[in-house]
């Protein structure tokens, strides 16, 4: 089978069609788990005692937001390299899911904070650069919206997508430049965590049922585009006489 | 090649001579901000010393910013930029000479007002230096980033708030780096360290902006 073949419309919103049920699915079994864990299992950390546990949702959240930026530039630089329709209605389904994870972060961290750094909102390296990468997603949903005429927003939201990936880096070691109360990070791939092994698997299951949220959703989202902009189509009239 | 972007900078700097009260407004704007800190933060002296060169760096981004704005828009109205754009010359040249006579028409009257801002804010004469020279290098990345942003948003309503959306946050990094070095020299650290960075990034971002704005240029243009 050819993979390029969801590269179509219409063949991939059938394959969405029947991979959301699994997605979505997957993403209440994983989180009902992860949060079992996070919240019964889990040991209470010696240190932060309970308020640590925000962890389960903090990162997993502060994961995707980052990531979902990434693959919102891959998919841009698809659709300006290869002119596939598809990328660019991927990344306009993905910005909503990736701007509101962005958000639960600092929102949680914000919870976190006031107990552990007696503040709500300090401007450190990381809670600085995830506010920036708020914004960028607003810029980029902004742009999209003033733009009427459907090629030329895709364009211009993949462009302004990129430099914005190129920019990322940048700002991050540019607001590293204060004095960064925020804890390093506490997973790395070459030692070993510096937690205990449940709180890694907690946050682990969160961060999958996480994927599978946004996956679920984007797809969803992808949809509702397809049939926007396929609606002069015969494939989407009998779709929806037959609903 | 050269000449082409010769040619696009006279015509800009031509136009601009012959409607002085355009560009001057961004420079007004930029003393009309900075002058309005002293009376909403207090006349202390000292504090005026330690907030002056974060507060003159932002007042000359978003004074930047306003003249952005109009950066392509005049051209687009007459039909000329389409002309440009479909000329056989590169459009990345269009681009990098309309930048260029940008930050010459906002950027140079800036830096020759920021000293006295500088008196103003009680800066001493060794901060005000670097302020310049943290200027002279930070603009030029103000024009040519500015340049992408007026060109995604090219006869969109609303165009120009629309512009500061997009364009701000991919400031931060001239904005920290530019008001660090002079920070620098109020708190004794030294600027060079800062100084080099914001050089970096004037460097790439004459490597990229140019291209990407051209891109977008033909993008809002089809």
């Amino acid at each position: 089978m050819n993979l390029y073949t969801f590269s179509s419309p219409v063949n991939f919103y059938q394959l969405s069609g029947k991979l959301i049920p699994w997605f979505m699915g997957g993403a209440v079994v994983l989180g009902l788990l992860g949060l079992y864990i996070g919240f019964f299992v889990a040991p209470t950390d010696f240190q932060q005692s309970e308020a640590y546990r925000i962890i389960f949702i903090h990162v997993p959240a502060a994961w995707m937001g980052m990531f979902i930026y990434l693959v919102m530039a891959f998919w841009g630089a698809i659709g300006l390299a290869f002119n596939t329709r598809m990328s660019f209605m991927m990344a306009r389904a993905l910005a909503p899911t990736g701007a509101l994870f962005t958000f639960v972060a600092l929102w949680t961290g914000a919870l976190w904070g006031k107990p552990m750094w007696g503040a709500w909102w300090v401007w450190d390296a990381r809670l600085t650069s995830t506010l920036i990468l708020l914004f960028l997603y607003i810029g980029i949903m902004a742009l999209w919206s003033s733009i009427d005429d459907v090629k030329r927003g895709d364009r211009a939201g993949a462009l302004l997508t990129l430099i914005g990936a190129i920019n990322v880096p940048i700002i991050y070691f540019s607001v590293q430049w204060w004095n960064t109360l925020h804890q390093g990070a506490s997973i790395s791939l070459t030692k070993a965590p510096s937690m205990a092994a449940t709180m890694l698997v907690g946050m682990l299951v969160m961060a999958f049922a996480a994927w599978f949220y946004s996956i679920a959703v984007a797809f969803i989202r992808v949809r509702g585009i397809i049939l926007e902009r396929e609606r002069q189509t015969e494939w989407v009239k009998t779709i929806l006489e037959n609903d | 090649m050269g000449r082409f972007l010769l040619a696009v900078l006279r015509r800009d700097l031509t136009l601009a001579a012959r409607r002085r009260g355009d560009w001057l407004i961004a420079q007004f704007f930029f003393v009309m901000v900075a002058s309005l800190f002293p009376l909403g933060v207090g006349p202390e002296p000292n504090m005026l010393a330690r907030i002056g060169p974060g507060v003159l760096w932002v007042a000359a981004t978003l004074a930047s910013l306003l003249s952005l704005s109009r950066l392509f828009s005049d051209d687009h109205h007459d039909g000329s930029l389409e002309h440009m754009v479909l000329s056989p010359e590169p459009t990345v040249l269009l681009v990098l000479g309309k930048s260029l006579a940008h930050w010459l028409i906002y950027g140079i009257p800036l830096l020759l007002i920021a000293p006295v801002l500088g008196i103003q804010f009680n800066l001493s004469w060794e901060a005000i230096f670097i302020l310049e020279i943290s200027l002279l290098l930070g603009t030029p990345i103000l024009s040519l980033l500015g340049g992408v942003g007026a060109a995604l948003t090219l006869g969109l309503r609303g165009g120009g708030v629309l512009l500061t959306l997009l364009i701000l946050p991919l400031y931060i990094p001239a904005l920290i780096f530019g008001a660090g070095a002079v920070d620098g020299v109020v708190a004794g650290t030294g600027a060079q360290a800062h100084l080099s960075l914001l050089g970096a990034f004037l460097v790439l971002s004459l490597m990229i902006a140019p291209w990407i704005a051209a891109a977008a240029l033909r993008v809002s243009l089809e």
